[in-house]
């Protein structure tokens, strides 16, 4: 059987169904076997496009989402797909094709070293160097992308390992010394987290995108309401959940609401579940919850103690970790006397730090669009969100009601993510309005991926809050830097509605919140690929803040 | 407070695992003070020692951050007091001098090292030693004229029954 054979024959295995990508010379003998199989291929416009895509099928489906590329640059358009998912933990595989290995290392047309190149940006990568081992290596790709804490991997097809033949050997298991999953946690980390919250006079809950990874929702939204703690959520761990549930203080960080920021800082007991407490979480490191004893779940054990020093840690599955404390926590008293004063402080905080509704003013409202868009789409629609100003907003004012339906670009904020993503995630779930909240510029980046939304009949709606500036740039510029204005000025090109059109999709301009809801609930009853162009005022800012360098208790809500 | 440290990783003895360690040092800003590779046992695995400065949270991340790397089998930082610690330097001195070449044989017979080569020029010598003993020789034969040496970095191994 030749390579090419056994690759499509291996994807169909692991259950692919669709897969996301750009052709090439290299992966010419792929694609001749993808002819003519059920494999869905879906034409991004850039490889870029299709990892996110990749990405966003992953995210929503929970399942491996598969990207191909062709050797040279159409390897290298795919890093930063790449590393976004990497690093965000999202389970993606990536397959690029590769110069033959009899060329190999003589810089023969376009061949680059794409297994160097992405050697820190992806969780493990392999090239193949025989036909025979290509069964292997893609079951080896979905096992370590899919397992523990789930990652990118990219696997480099060299062109005469996909046409050669050889004897194949599909294995079911596959198993690396070096590469050991520890799932359950140990009993005895458990009793100390379990002992410490029953102690706990203020406790919070920080729930991270590992949550959500490993389905803990259910479980998280038990024990919060047995301790009657808080729970404050990274960007990534946004729907796990419900943002409607009483218990719920919202993102913290950066850009945290003020009683998230404030309860975290106040806390006695800090239980962490699969965060990695990067610097936008925490802001001033040395101000980070100061009093709190803390508890870090995680699945990764490299993540303890790497930013936040905690005082007891629980390695293992985040819902498995969270069955094991409630199941302690059941069989013992529970000091009830302080949850009322503590909930009450989370009342306070959040009438004392929500930031003042600005109206009176011809533009819409970045706020008041994000909660008219809640307001529009059923309670299971999926979104996403691009970088900046637009991203922050979504975090802060749309309420994701379940995990797995907000999507965003945590560790590499990479703008032009959430079109894409989104794209990939109706794939996933055709059944379900996608919604991409985005900036005019991180649209720009990857606009062009219309086409596919057009052409494979993937409709997606796409909400460009306009303001016509590199919007999250020239906060900080206008902040702290004297409203020196540089390089974020993006002027009045393109027109949003007339690009749509270009691409055959439909393109509205709504003047008001009404309209605004209107044209929202027909983009998704009509199931039509929709831009939906909504001009924002341009020195419209994201509060609350932090201010960069400072503490989460330093929350700036009006400039 | 930052202090050298060696730590022992068996590995996948497969092409691009080298890099893949180097790398992880590299991008997280650790400084690899030396390293040393090669296969032990069978050959498909592979033992390297790398001796790199940090301070004790910094080490635990770099035992953690490998640890966790799909070609890592095993990670562990030795304690000097439990094991040995030896280098191997080879060096190759001016000895085109009488007095230089006399003085060059005592300091390698005091360190037990080995003579390799002799021409009328110089001599290429091999001395083995814990690190300091390495940079203690180094020190003592500069007056004589060191042409050019190479050091093998630290390889190491835990005292009694202890193992990786
Ligand atoms: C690929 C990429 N390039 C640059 C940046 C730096 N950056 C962060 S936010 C931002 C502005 C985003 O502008 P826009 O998409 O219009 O969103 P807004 O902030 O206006 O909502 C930029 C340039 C980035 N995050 N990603």
């Amino acid at each position: 059987m030749s390579g090419a054979r056994a690759f499509v024959e291996a994807l169909s295995q692991e259950g692919v169904e669709t897969l996301f990508g750009v052709t090439g010379g290299a992966v010419l003998p792929i694609c001749d076997e993808l002819w003519g199989s059920d494999l869905r291929f879906v034409m991004a416009r850039h490889e870029q496009g299709a990892a996110h895509m990749a990405d966003g099928f992953a995210r929503v489906s929970g399942r491996v989402g598969v990207c191909l590329a062709t050797s040279g640059p159409g390897a290298t358009n795919l890093v930063t797909g790449i590393a976004t998912a990497n690093i965000d933990s999202s389970p993606v595989v990536a397959f690029t094709g590769q110069v033959p290995l009899s060329v190999l290392g003589t810089d023969a047309f376009q061949e680059v070293d794409i297994i160097g190149i992405t050697a820190s940006a992806t969780k493990y990568n392999i090239q193949v160097r025989r036909p025979g081992e290509i069964p292997h290596a893609v079951r080896s790709a979905f096992h370590i992308a899919s397992t523990g804490r789930q990652g990118a991997v990219l696997v480099d097809l060299p062109k005469d390992t996909q046409i050669d033949s050889e004897d194949m050997e599909f294995p079911e298991d596959v198993s690396f010394r070096g590469y050991e999953v520890r799932l359950e946690p140990n009993p005895r980390e458990l009793d100390w987290a379990a002992t410490l919250l029953s102690k706990a006079r203020r406790p919070v809950i920080m729930a991270g995108g590992g949550v959500v990874a490993s389905n803990a929702s259910p479980e998280l939204i038990r024990l919060a309401e047995m301790l009657v703690a808080p729970v404050a959520t990274s960007l990534m761990g946004k729907g796990a959940i419900p943002g409607d549930h009483p218990l719920f203080a919202g993102l913290c960080g950066m850009h945290g609401t003020g009683e998230a920021n404030l309860l975290v800082s106040d806390a006695d007991v800090l239980l962490v579940l699969g965060a990695r407490m990067s610097d936008r979480t925490t802001a001033r490191l040395e101000d980070f919850s100061p009093a709190a004893k803390v508890i870090h779940v995680d699945i990764d054990r490299s993540e303890i103690d790497k930013n936040v020093e905690t005082v007891t840690r629980v390695i293992g599955d985040a819902r498995l970790a969270l069955k094991g404390i409630l199941e302690r926590l059941s069989m013992m008293s529970l000091d009830r006397s302080t949850n009322g004063e503590w909930l009450k402080k989370m009342e306070r905080f959040r009438e004392e730090y929500t930031p003042p509704e600005l109206s009176g003013n011809p533009h819409l409202r970045a706020p008041a669009v994000m909660k008219a868009l809640r307001r529009a789409l059923p309670r299971d629609a999926l979104v996403t969100t691009e970088v900046g100003q637009n991203q922050m907003w979504a975090a802060l004012y749309f309420d994701a009601y379940a995990p797995r339906t907000f999507l965003s670009s945590g560790g590499l904020g990479t703008m032009g993510w959430g079109f894409p993503a989104a794209i990939g995630a109706k794939a996933a779930r055709p059944d379900l309005p996608v919604v991409d909240i985005a900036g005019d510029g991180s649209f720009g980046m990857t606009e062009n991926n219309l086409a596919t939304c057009v052409e494979e009949d993937l409709p997606v709606v796409v909400v460009v809050l306009n303001n016509r500036v590199l919007g999250m740039v020239a906060q900080w510029q206008r902040l702290f830097y004297d409203r020196r204005y540089m390089a974020v000025e993006l002027g009045e090109s393109p027109d949003f509605v007339k690009l749509a059109e270009a691409y055959g999709a439909v393109g509205v301009r709504p003047e008001t919140l009404e309209e605004f809801e209107r044209v929202v609930g027909k983009a998704v009853s009509d199931n039509m690929t929709t831009v939906i162009d909504v001009m924002i005022d341009p020195e419209e800012n994201v509060f609350p803040m932090v201010p960069p360098g400072k503490g989460l208790r330093d929350i700036l809500v009006e400039a | 407070m930052a202090k050298m440290s060696t730590i022992a990783i068996l590995v996948e003895n497969r092409p691009g695992v080298l890099f893949n360690v180097a790398n992880m040092f590299r991008r997280r800003s650790y400084n690899i003070e030396s390293i040393s590779v090669g296969p032990v046992e069978n050959t498909e695995l592979a033992r390297m020692t790398v001796s790199v400065e940090a301070d004790s949270r910094e080490l635990n991340q770099i035992v953690e951050q490998l640890d966790k790397m799909v070609d890592v089998i095993k990670v562990k930082r030795l304690d000097p007091m439990r094991s040995i610690m030896r280098e191997m330097l080879l060096v190759k001195l001016d000895t085109g001098d009488p007095m230089a070449r006399e003085e060059t044989l005592r300091h390698v017979n005091a360190r037990h090292g080995l003579i390799l080569h002799i021409d009328p020029e110089c001599i290429v010598a091999e001395v083995t030693g814990e690190p300091e003993e390495i940079d203690e020789f180094i020190e003592l034969t500069r007056p004589i004229g060191i042409e050019e040496l190479s050091r093998t970095g630290i390889t190491a191994l835990e005292k009694g029954r202890l193992k990786l």
